[in-house]
């Protein structure tokens, strides 16, 4: 079952949040596209992340507010996706495949590789905040395995040295 | 065979209106707004397409269970969630031709007589959403979606709908309810969703590629499709080849091709060096398939007569380096993570085969064992469950147990005790001071 905790959070996000004028518009935008105020939750909440980087308790009360919902009912969604960040992510976020396919054809290494080089286990980041590691399941995308995900981009066929490079240009970016 | 579902992989800008127009596109669905929305069915139903999310349920059977007096709205909704492992032919069709996709779309929501279709596409594939949301967007400028579509009175909005990492989303009730703004928890059925499925409406969900199979049959015929492929097993299907073959990727083959053919004229066959253990012929929970039946036929009858299902086409290779009891394990631990957690044989059932064959694959097997992971399978499965995701781990588990059950017993004749004075887990499961124990 995917639920997590909500980690404890800094007083400032407990607060009331204030969306800017365009995440309002685009909010009213996307509740236009629905029957219902609830169904348009996902997406919003996909607004708000990707406005924000993660969903704070903050936003989930204000998202409640927007759509007539009940905050628990937020929250509880909010929780049961995998992809919705219940804390600030950093600045890449490394999710390595480790279903089967990926797992035959290299997954397991690159997964080792990745710790070692980071330092890190998975569902740790880095101390400057640059890199997360996650273990994910199945990507969609077996063909190509080993696949890791890094924010919204997928690297495909990956060997340690190819994660290597890709990791070295994402440090020089940052 | 040429492609036909994929004959635009390879063309330059390939996701483009005008590249589109220039091979025909959106010619079908021009055809289809002179049809009757029946007889746009009947097309369907005569072509014998069967759908290709998984279960392989005729289309136009399908779509025939939407009461016909019904006076409020219907719903199509396009499965683009691609969650089951080995899994990767939608992407594909989304990456090469994301118009045939949307047209597709336009014609099933025309024979329900839908005027709202959304697409629920997996959360991680951001990009390809994206991919799709243009296309739509390209379209309604050209008046093929919208309102009034190319002066009939016709109407349709297509929306593209994200999910947000969760398997259990691409089961069809869970599906709508994640729609609908929930947790992805599935619903019991009947009533199916052709009665009352998305907000209560009648709904028909289908798979993206069942969907890009219609622009085809509508310009080629019903007659052309149900010549390609065998008997009640019609047209191309996308395999999805992984695992250890020379070249993994998507090919395009009839329905009906040998597992040898897919395995070896298509995708080079084994890594050098190895040869064929077993592979699941239709993503990770298909029945596993031992390398002496490499020459089943690849359609939904031959493998269910063979004790498997094609499934979604996801075909795994298992070279002899595999160990399958750390295979069994890894699925185990897929399922348990991905169980919505609502009945007590999958919730349960999936982290105590997990629990087991981890303690297995650590060296601590005992007796019994086997017999319990096939009887855990047992009560998850055959209708003991809300929706078949107690199935879909049960099946592929107990058939590595039963078909290569030797690297199992062998395993655990190896294995070693577990240290027996484990500290007590819980408060409570020592002995109680005064009930006599
Ligand atoms: C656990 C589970 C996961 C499923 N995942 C998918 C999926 O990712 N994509 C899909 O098209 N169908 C999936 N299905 C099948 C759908 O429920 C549904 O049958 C299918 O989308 C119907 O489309 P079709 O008639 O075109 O095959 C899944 C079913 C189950 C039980
Ligand atoms: S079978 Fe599993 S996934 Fe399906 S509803 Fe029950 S607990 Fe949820
Ligand atoms: S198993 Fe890794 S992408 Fe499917």
């Amino acid at each position: 079952m995917t639920t997590r905790p909500i980690v404890s959070e800094p007083a400032e996000n407990l607060c009331e949040v204030t969306f800017d004028s365009k995440l309002e518009k685009r909010i009213a935008d996307t509740l236009k596209q629905y029957p219902t105020p609830r169904a348009a939750l996902l997406p919003v909440l996909w607004l708000c992340q990707d406005r924000y980087g993660w969903i704070s308790p903050g936003v989930m009360r204000a998202v409640a507010q927007r759509l007539g919902e009940n905050p628990a009912h937020v929250e509880g969604v909010v929780t049961f996706y995998t992809m919705f960040r219940t804390r600030p992510p950093a600045s890449y976020v490394l999710q390595v495949c480790r279903t089967l396919s990926c797992a035959m054809c290299g997954g397991k290494e690159l997964a080792e590789h990745l710790t070692t080089k980071l330092g890190v286990g998975f569902g740790e980041r880095t101390p400057d905040g640059l890199f997360e590691l996650h273990a994910v399941e199945c990507l969609g995308a077996c063909g190509s395995a080993p696949v890791v995900q890094i924010n919204d981009d997928y690297y495909e066929s990956m060997t340690p040295e190819k994660i290597d490079a890709v990791l070295e240009t994402l440090t020089r970016k940052a | 065979m040429d492609s036909i579902l994929l004959r635009a992989r390879g063309t330059p800008d390939s996701q483009s209106l005008t590249t589109y127009l220039a091979a025909g596109g959106y010619n079908a669905w021009e055809k289809v707004l002179q049809m009757t929305p029946e007889a746009v069915m009947n097309e369907v139903t005569l072509s014998e397409l069967r759908g290709r999310g998984g279960a392989g349920f005729p289309t136009g059977r399908k779509w025939s269970f939407i009461p016909k007096d019904h006076p409020g709205p219907r719903y199509l909704v396009c499965n683009a969630d691609e969650s089951e492992p080995g899994t990767f032919k939608d992407r594909e069709l989304i990456e090469h031709d994301p118009h045939l996709v949307v047209e597709g779309i336009a014609i099933a929501a025309y024979a329900i007589k839908a005027a709202t279709a959304y697409v629920y596409i997996r959360g991680e594939f951001g990009r390809w959403a994206t991919i799709l949301g243009k296309a739509i967007a390209d379209a309604k400028k050209k008046g093929y979606l919208g309102k009034g579509i190319l002066g009939s009175g016709y109407n349709l909005e297509i929306v593209v709908h994200r999910g947000a990492g969760a398997y259990i989303c691409g089961e069809e009730t869970a599906l709508i309810e994640s729609i609908e703004g929930k947790r992805g928890f599935p619903r019991l059925k009947p009533p199916f969703p052709a009665i009352a499925g998305l907000f209560g409406k009648p709904t028909i969900v289908n798979n993206v590629e069942t969907l890009a199979c219609l622009p085809h049959i509508i310009n080629r015929g019903a007659k052309w499709f149900a010549s390609i492929g065998r008997p009640r097993n019609t047209g191309p299907k996308l395999f999805c080849v992984s695992g250890h073959v020379q070249r993994p990727g998507v090919v395009e083959l009839p329905l009906g091709v040998s597992f040898r053919e897919i395995i070896f004229d298509h995708c080079g066959g084994i890594r050098d060096g190895h040869t064929l253990k077993a592979f699941f012929p239709g993503g990770s929970s298909a029945p596993i398939m031992t390398a002496d039946q490499v020459d089943v036929r690849a359609d939904f009858d031959a493998c269910a007569e063979a004790g498997s299902m094609l499934g979604s086409g996801g075909v795994i290779v298992l070279d002899d380096s595999v160990d399958i009891v750390e295979a069994a394990a890894n699925l185990a631990r897929f399922y348990a993570h991905e169980s919505c957690g609502q009945c007590t044989p999958c919730r349960e059932g999936a982290d105590w085969a997990m629990d087991i064959l981890e303690r297995i694959l650590a060296g601590h097997g005992r007796e019994g064992d086997l017999d319990q992971i096939l009887r855990i399978c047992t009560y998850a499965s055959n209708g003991m469950t809300i929706c078949p995701l107690g199935d879909a781990f049960s099946m592929p588990l107990s058939s590595m147990v039963k078909k290569l059950s030797g690297e199992f017993e062998r395993r655990i004749a190896a294995a070693s005790r577990l240290p027996q004075k484990k500290k007590p887990v819980l408060p409570w499961s020592g002995p109680l001071p005064g009930f006599g124990q």
